[in-house]
């Protein structure tokens, strides 16, 4: 953009003006139109629609009278479906806590071992991103096999090395259903943060840390006072990406605990339960409305705590 | 004037501490520092549990029924290729298999052309409405297109293209659509203008510079696009599952469902068809590794 402005103006305006505006005009928006009509037609009108239906009663499919905040009013306090909401609610938020760990902190400790190595960097790299490649379809299947009660490899794994007492039925249980599908999350997404770390890691001019180890900094000391503030862009990053997946979850519990986040609904989260109203049946015959006015919450719930993490972490800057 | 003062303060409170740091330092440097064979095992023990599963997959699609239910943690001892073959003429795999090979290539076609001419459209003429039309193109980067499936199923309903390859890859397209333009313009403004001047003035029209001088020097660019587009198009589970309803028409990752369901009591078999469906993304890697890992980061930002 500011390349455009800045350019030189008077040549630029005087060839490109001129050849572009009169002579060609009317064809050269034909560039533009192809991406224009597809992105209008299948992203901003549905987006729009949503965003106006959930203030609209619904009779099935038909769209009835102006509603106000009916339906927002009708999700979050009419039983069943406020319980549904808090629990999804209150499942996304842990999603999102563990994960940051698991793929965040966990994330960046590992890059930053990583990064003390070069021999066999690549094959680690290779190997810690590999999983992200697949289909989370693929990846909910597998874990779920080896996370069976009697023959999953975890068990028989926990069995054959004295720990039995360990073992249980993962995915059955609702203590454990929802943790799980956040470990196989983890590990999903884990490479990718690596990767990003490590990238960011090695943009760090080497000065910094020959500095820090001729005062004799340790390496827990360089890590937290170097490393850590050095790699805030990537940290941002990744933490509003954790926050975003964490909330869209949807693809892995589906595979693994099916459309309700069985047991009970342990492992059930928004995104499913959207889908519940939107497809499933659930929210009987108003559901489109209450579907949209959940829809519009989480866009804009998710676009606010966005904006707001990368505020929080753009606000202190961080200088050499 | 501000860093002057900053820079003044920090050399002034750098006297007394960094001496003492020093002084910690030596004391501290007798101290062995964390062995780097600890380090490496935590490395290996990260790469071992990220590998395993993919790994136990590869080797019980090779094995049979019987040997993995009486020994879940063994290896082959007789490799069963017949599982491959058994997998893929028992299920609609074959179906699912080209119907993503489609999806995905098609889709990916589409998407690389609409949006490089969108990209070269707004980067290089200036016309008034540029700026807010990639504004409004770029809302699209925070959109969860699936939140709005509803009405887009509607849509697609009142176009005739619910339950179709055509109309699903035109959906993927649309949810890429603002990334791709986003990476595309980002590199193409900066790109020296001279090279598509200087066709101009020996009076090639706007489309020979976009296709003979544009899109080669944006390669690059296009690559990222191309590989994060192929990995999330080849894997998309949510508007198949929605919009495809033929079992002849699913995609690998709706298809698996079907597998799954049909042959939940046949392990072998089902590794055989998660493998299978796992096959071309993990070779893929194999050859274009840097390119994946360097694509897939670049391309978030």
């Amino acid at each position: 953009m500011t390349l455009t402005r800045s350019g030189t103006p008077a040549r630029r305006t005087s060839r490109r003006a001129g050849a572009g505006r009169r002579g060609r005009s009317r064809a050269v928006h034909l560039f533009v139109i192809p991406a224009l009509l597809v992105y209008g037609l299948f992203v901003l009108y549905p987006v729009a629609l949503t965003l106006f239906n959930s203030f609209f009663e619904f009779q099935g499919m038909q769209r009835g009278d102006w509603a106000g905040l009916g339906n927002f009013r009708a999700l979050l306090t009419t039983a069943p479906l406020d319980e549904r909401v808090a629990n999804a609610l209150g499942n996304n938020l842990q999603i999102f806590v563990f994960s940051f760990v698991l793929q965040c902190v966990v994330g960046f400790v590992i890059a930053a071992l990583l990064y003390q190595f070069h021999r066999g960097r690549e094959i680690f790299k290779a190997a810690y991103f590999l999983p992200r490649l697949l289909s989370l379809i693929v990846i909910g299947f597998l874990w779920q096999i080896i996370f069976s009660p009697n023959l999953g490899a975890l068990n028989q794994f926990l069995e054959g090395v004295g720990l039995g007492g360990l073992a249980q039925n993962w995915l059955g249980s609702p203590s454990t259903a929802l943790y799980t599908v956040i470990f196989v999350e983890g590990w999903y997404r884990l490479g990718f943060s690596i990767l990003v770390f490590l990238a960011a890691m090695q943009a760090i001019p080497r000065q910094v840390f020959e500095a820090a180890r001729l005062d004799g900094a340790s390496g827990i000391r360089v890590l937290w006072h170097f490393m850590v503030p050095l790699t805030r862009p990537a940290w941002m990053i990744l933490t509003v990406l954790t926050f975003i997946s964490s909330f869209e979850m949807f693809d892995l519990v589906y595979a693994m605990q099916g459309v309700t986040g069985s047991p009970f609904y342990s492992s059930d989260t928004l995104a499913l339960l959207f889908y519940r109203l939107a497809f499933g049946g659930e929210g009987g015959a108003a559901a489109i409305g209450l579907g949209s006015a959940l829809a519009l919450m989480l866009i804009v719930g998710m676009a606010v705590v966005s904006g707001l993490m990368v505020f929080f972490f753009t606000r202190k800057r961080v200088d050499l | 004037m501000a860093t002057a003062t900053r820079s003044a303060t920090k050399a002034r409170s750098a006297d007394d501490p960094a001496a003492m740091a020093r002084d910690r330092g030596r004391r501290e440097g007798r101290r062995p520092r964390l062995p780097a064979a600890l380090a490496y095992a935590v490395l290996v023990i990260f790469a071992v549990i990220e590998m395993y599963p993919i790994f136990l997959m590869l080797a019980n699609s090779l094995r049979s029924d019987l040997d993995i239910l009486s020994n879940p943690l063994g290896l082959p001892t007789r490799p069963q290729w017949g599982n491959y073959a058994e997998i893929w003429e028992r299920s609609n795999f074959p179906a699912y298999f080209m119907n993503s090979i489609y999806v995905t290539g098609v889709g990916l076609l589409v998407l690389l052309l609409i949006s490089s001419m969108a990209a070269y459209y707004l980067a290089r003429f200036d016309f008034g409405w540029n700026k807010p039309l990639l504004m409004v193109f770029l809302l699209g980067l925070t959109l969860p297109l699936k939140l709005a499936v509803v009405p887009l199923f509607m849509l697609m309903q009142s176009l005739d293209l619910l339950d179709t390859r055509n109309g699903l890859l035109l959906v993927l397209v649309a949810e890429r659509l603002s990334f791709a333009i986003f990476v595309l313009y980002g590199f193409f403004i900066t790109l020296p203008r001279e090279v598509e001047e200087a066709a101009m003035v020996d009076g090639a029209n706007a489309w020979q510079v976009y296709w003979r001088v544009a899109m080669p020097m944006m390669r690059p660019a296009l690559a990222t696009v191309a590989i994060v587009s192929i990995v999330s198009m080849w894997n998309e589970f949510f508007f198949p599952l929605v919009f495809i309803r033929s079992d002849e028409l699913r995609t690998i990752p709706l298809g698996m469902l079907t597998i799954v369901g049909e042959f939940s009591t046949e392990w072998a078999l089902l590794f055989a068809g998660l493998t299978l469906s796992s096959v071309p993304m993990i070779i893929a890697f194999v050859i274009l590794a840097r390119q994946f890992m360097e694509g897939l980061t670049e391309g978030i930002r």
